[in-house]
């Protein structure tokens, strides 16, 4: 024992003990995530119950099993629920029974000891709402208008069909208004300003202003009439689609009616197979990627705030490249080894150490407000006093996020310019290459892959980054995609949506922590695969690098 | 006179020295929508001997008296049938009276000018038996002459009072800062502020009016305001408060940095607490100890806990690990003291093992050994919490800890230094570990060669080379945790308190910013403090890493000099 300890072999565990804690952590969040992200897809069993309550009555319960714990009794006890004084411990069930319009809260926590046998009736029905959140239940009648349609067994098959054709109507509802009423909007509001352009115009007299103005007039005359057929056409759907209602009993025993316009799936997770249940989870996944978001961003889908990063990024990785670069090719071939490169160099990475909430000040006060608003007064008067430019928006994020990670760049690339084997410029000069042949034609195309890998961890810092984001253009629910059909395709000065931002807001500032909670951890997920696949890239990228010098050096 | 919430009320002082209070009070029938006015009257007791000036504020419940000998007599109104006369104070110095009196905007504080020229301001401040006295909380720079005119500024805390010998001076409360001493012709008799604070009138004695421009966009700040205790309206000392807003226009602002900076070094404290060990100990055994091959696996792992985005840190600390903490209490604990103990159990048993066992192994490979251990440590842990607290804390370690008078949130700098020590470990973890792994080879074999342990070697040579590039690691580890927003903001109860109990919240400068700036006015007050607060913040993160690097790049001219 006493050699044991003087050889320092507990110090050398206890310095690896460390390394372990660590790398414990890391895994296990990961798999926290993972588990938690994916988990959420699998439609779970719909779980029977009865349930006394402290009164002696029972009630039905039927839902899902979202959580159970076991507390002490105490902890229960002070809340206010009688527990015996014998019982030491306590198991509770946090079930989501949905129908929150009819129950007024869709997660309640049951006491297990007081929960009656559970089942799994296959005919519980889930159903996936557009307001309210689930809704949980028994379907009894399909009725299309006044008249019953299927009941019983056969109901199952007409509700699927019919739940389809009413999906279609609403697809093709959101088209019209997402696309065509907002592109007549967007027109009208060219003509707009287009309009307040020529009124502004300095020198125009009356008789030609009112010339020039007639053809807006016209045009404008169109659109109105345009958009009075397609808000018929869309009064029609609309009728069309609130056609078909189900009648379902909800379980305190009440029958409720639910129109099919308001249904989004419906599944009977107890009557499926594994073959039916990964169709349904593949199904969840892809809505989730792909759709929107519906009921304050606690349900549905993300699509908006990854189309929000990736433009983004696309934009920050157009600004930041060029300047990263040109400034890492200076710093390392061309500028001066002096005292006031070493100061340079002190702030690049000094840069990098600046916290990303001081960048979002910055970029709040000085691109957005001054850059910002000089823009808006020279190019875009007609629009004021509503910011064009000065206010929050895409553009700035952009900018913003590039200044972030300009110093990740320039480290990368001059990293990867200095590990250029000497040999190989040297040859190149021996050759009689001038100084900027060697650098263009020789060094920058064998330091491609390095800049590469600067830009891939530039992406992967800018697409986690949030803090500065919320002051300079991102917002919770943004109206409208950054790219769209109009001119001029990409909308720099549109705000956008983020994931990351997005799960700070769905997480933190929802009103049903509960119910967003799990999407919270599907886009967490989503984010997380997003930055550890760049971050592998750029890694992969390094090493493989790291060995083709090494043998071409040799 | 004064329209209060019951309705309005006059208190008028009589020529034959009585005090009377009269209330209206106006209801509208429901039935017939005719409004019927009441008139209550009520004889205060102890008139003063020569009231001059009467206050009389919103609330309804107080009432102040100043008469010629420089007292204020305060009386408690608040049950008019009863009303007391509280105390009497001197208000100015021996000798002087007492020349003006006004209310601050919201009728709380009361701003006193004397004969000789002297400004303060007072108000009620409850002592510890709750009784409510007049205090006097500041002086203001005194005028030349006596104060004849005091004008309180609409929706914030200033004023401006003119004096006998026609100076004027723009004062403001909360900041106790003189703004403006100015000059100006003729004899002041009144002065009146325009509503939003730019224009000042002031009437003569011959009935001439003049008007002045008023540039004062900023007065609430001042270093004292900034930095120093302030006493606020309604509290009962100074304090160091943070509270930009509130839903009255009559509001006090409270801009005091202290709460914030303090909030943002607690929480890189606890960071740096959780993180400094676990890295510095993890980057000597990775560079120095650990097999190729491992290091093959584990670098790119911390490359990875680098690169996650600390909103996902913050997330999972405010939805699962808050709880989790706050439900396992217990637990925490024992992994804190058991997980060394257990790694030392493993070790010795490792050291008794066989040494053909052993060998087959090889060293370097104690760290995924151990793997088992944190685990079946954590777990143990985890599962007894529940039974420790029922035998231990009478079933709630939590509610325990509130009993001994420990204040207990469920987001507590606990939390947060957890989730940002694992935030700031990988940036600490990968400089360390590079200064750690290039110490010259010769060094350390030359230590070996002369007959010390491995464990020797990096007490007695490595880590004293490295140090400089450990010093700056946990330097830049240091700024990292100043700077960070998302994980404070979601881990923290936001809460801006000044004090460094680990159970409790905090609100950094960074998450305040990120919280308040989208909301305030722009180019406000409040907007150019959360831009201080930012060049803070800047301030601090500069400093820190430009002295990291700098001993980085001294400690790089050493390696290669060695």
């Amino acid at each position: 024992m006493k050699n044991w300890f003087k050889s320092g072999a507990p110090w050398i565990w206890l310095t690896g003990g460390a390394v372990t804690i660590s790398l414990v952590a890391v895994v296990g969040l990961l798999a926290l995530i993972a588990v938690r992200g994916f988990g959420h897809f699998w439609p779970a069993p719909i779980v029977e119950t009865s349930y006394t309550l402290p009164d002696g009555s029972q009630m039905r319960l039927l839902g899902e099993i979202a959580r159970s714990e076991t507390l002490p009794a105490t902890q229960i006890r002070e809340s206010g629920i009688d527990i015996p004084e014998k019982e030491r411990f306590v198991t509770r069930h946090l079930v989501k029974q949905g129908n929150r319009d009819l129950l007024g809260r869709d997660f309640v926590w049951y006491l297990d000891a007081r929960m009656g046998e559970r089942s799994t009736p296959r005919d519980a029905v889930m159903i996936e709402r557009r307001e309210w959140g689930n809704f949980y239940g028994y379907p009894v009648q399909l009725r299309e208008g006044d008249r019953v349609v299927a009941e019983g067994e056969a109901l199952w098959r007409e509700l699927d069909e019919r739940v389809r054709r009413s999906n279609d109507l609403h697809e093709e509802i959101r088209r019209i208004e997402r696309r065509e009423i907002g592109d007549i909007n967007f027109r009208l509001e060219r003509i707009r300003l287009a309009e307040r352009r020529l009124q502004l115009t300095p020198g125009l007299a009356p008789s030609e202003l009112q010339a020039q103005l007639e053809p807006f007039a016209r045009e404008r005359g169109e659109l109105d009439a345009r958009y009075a057929l397609i808000q018929e056409r869309l009064d029609r759907l609309y009728r069309d689609v609130r056609r078909d209602t189900l009648t379902a009993e909800i379980m305190d025993g009440r029958q409720v009616e639910i129109s099919l316009a308001n249904i989004v799936r419906v599944s009977r997770p107890n009557a499926m197979g594994i073959g039916q249940k990964t169709a349904w989870y593949a199904e969840s996944v892809w809505e989730f990627i792909s759709g929107y978001p519906r009921e304050a961003n606690t349900e549905g889908g993300i699509f908006p705030a990854i189309f929000g990063t990736v433009t983004m990024v696309f934009v920050m990785s157009i600004i930041v490249t060029p300047f990263g670069i040109l400034a890492a090719i200076y710093l390392r071939e061309y500028a001066k080894q002096g005292p006031l490169l070493r100061l340079i160099r002190i702030s690049v990475y000094n840069l990098a150490g600046v916290p990303s909430i001081v960048f979002g000040v910055f970029g709040l006060g000085f691109f957005v407000y001054f850059v910002g608003g000089n823009i808006d007064r020279l190019l875009y008067p007609e629009a004021l006093p509503a910011p064009t430019f000065g206010t929050p928006g895409l553009f700035w994020v952009s900018l913003t996020l590039a200044l972030l990670t300009l110093p990740v760049v320039i480290v990368a690339t001059e990293e990867g310019l200095a590990r250029i084997p000497r040999t190989i410029r040297e040859g190149s000069l021996a050759l009689g290459a001038t100084k900027a042949e060697t650098l263009w034609r020789v060094v920058v195309p064998l330091a491609t892959p390095a800049m590469m890998t600067g830009l891939i961890l530039a992406i992967a810092r800018a697409a986690g980054e949030v803090a500065p984001l919320m002051l300079v253009g991102v917002v919770k629910l943004a109206p409208t995609l950054p790219i769209d059909g109009n001119f001029p395709f990409i909308h720099m000065e549109r705000k956008i949506m983020h994931l990351g931002f997005h799960i700070f807001d769905v997480g933190f500032q929802s009103p049903n922590v509960e119910a967003a909670r799990p999407l919270v951890y599907a886009t967490a997920l989503t984010l997380v695969v997003i930055i550890v696949a760049l971050n592998l890239a750029a890694v992969g990228l390094r090493n493989h690098l790291r060995e083709k010098y090494r043998s071409e050096s040799d | 006179m004064q329209q209060t919430g019951q309705g309005l009320a006059v208190a008028a002082a009589t020529e034959d020295g009585r005090l009377l209070l009269a209330r209206f009070s106006a209801s509208t029938n429901l039935f017939t929508g005719e409004t019927t006015v009441r008139r209550d009257g009520y004889p205060l007791p102890q008139p003063p001997a020569s009231a001059e000036r009467i206050l009389l504020d919103r609330t309804g419940r107080n009432l102040f008296v100043s008469d010629g000998a420089g007292r204020i007599h305060y009386y408690d109104i608040s049950r008019p049938a009863q009303a007391r006369l509280v105390q009497s104070v001197p208000v100015v110095a021996q000798g002087e009276r007492i020349t003006a009196m006004e209310f601050l905007t919201g009728t709380v504080s009361v701003i006193v000018g004397g004969s000789d020229g002297s400004l303060s301001q007072w108000f009620l401040v409850r002592d510890a038996d709750n009784v409510e006295h007049l205090t006097r909380i500041r002086d203001f720079a005194p005028h030349g002459g006596a104060i004849v005119a005091i004008a309180p500024e609409y929706n914030r805390k200033g004023f401006v009072a003119a004096d006998a010998s026609g100076g004027v001076g723009v004062h403001y409360a909360t900041s106790h800062r003189t703004l403006l001493m100015e000059r100006i012709e003729g004899e002041v008799r009144h002065l009146a502020l325009s509503p939003i604070n730019t224009a000042l009138l002031a009437l003569d004695g011959q009935g001439r009016v003049q008007k002045f421009d008023l540039y004062n966009p900023h007065p609430q700040v001042s270093l004292s305001a900034l930095w120093g205790k302030v006493w606020y309206e309604g509290r009962s000392a100074p304090d160091y408060i943070w509270q930009s807003s509130s839903g009255s226009d009559e509001f006090e602002s409270k801009f005091s940095m202290v709460p914030l900076t303090v909030g943002t070094l607690k929480a890189a404290f606890f960071a740096m607490l959780f993180a400094v060990p676990l890295a510095i100990m993890g980057a000597v055994y990775t560079a120095y100890f650990m097999t190729k091959v491992m290091r093959g696996f584990v670098k790119p792992t911390i490359e990875v806990m680098e690169a996650l985005p600390t909103v996902i840190l913050g997330f999972l600390a405010g939805l699962w690990l808050a709880p989790f903490i706050e439900k396992n209490l217990p637990a925490v604990f024992a992994i804190l003291l058991f997980t060394p103990l257990a790694m030392l159990v493993v070790s010795l048993g490792w050291s008794l093992l066989p040494a053909a066992v052993r060998s087959r192994v090889g060293g370097g490979w104690e760290a995924a050994l151990l793997a088992p251990a944190v685990l079946v440590v954590g777990w143990v842990s985890v599962s007894m919490s529940p039974l420790v607290e029922v035998w231990f804390f009478d079933g709630s370690m939590r509610q325990w800890l509130t009993d001994v008078g420990i204040a207990y949130d469920q987001r507590n700098a606990l939390v947060v230094g957890i989730a940002m020590g694992f935030a700031v470990i990988p940036t600490i973890f990968s400089i360390a570990e590079d200064a750690v792994f290039n110490v010259p080879k010769h060094l350390t074999q030359g230590s070996m060669a002369l007959g010390a342990s491995a464990w020797q070697t990096v007490v007695g040579v490595v880590l004293p080379t490295a140090s400089p590039g450990i010093f700056s690691a946990v330097m830049i580890g240091f700024g990292r945790a100043v700077g960070e927003t998302m994980i404070v903001l979601m881990a923290t109860g936001n809460s801006p308190i000044t004090n460094f109990n680990i159970f409790e919240g905090m609100r950094t400068l960074s998450a305040n910013i990120a919280v308040e700036l989208p909301e305030t006015a722009v180019a406000s007050t409040h907007f150019r403090i959360l831009f201080l607060a930012a060049l803070v913040l800047f301030a601090m993160t500069f400093v820190v890493n430009t002295v990291a690097e700098v001993v980085r790049q001294r400690l790089r001219k050493k390696y290669s000099s060695l």
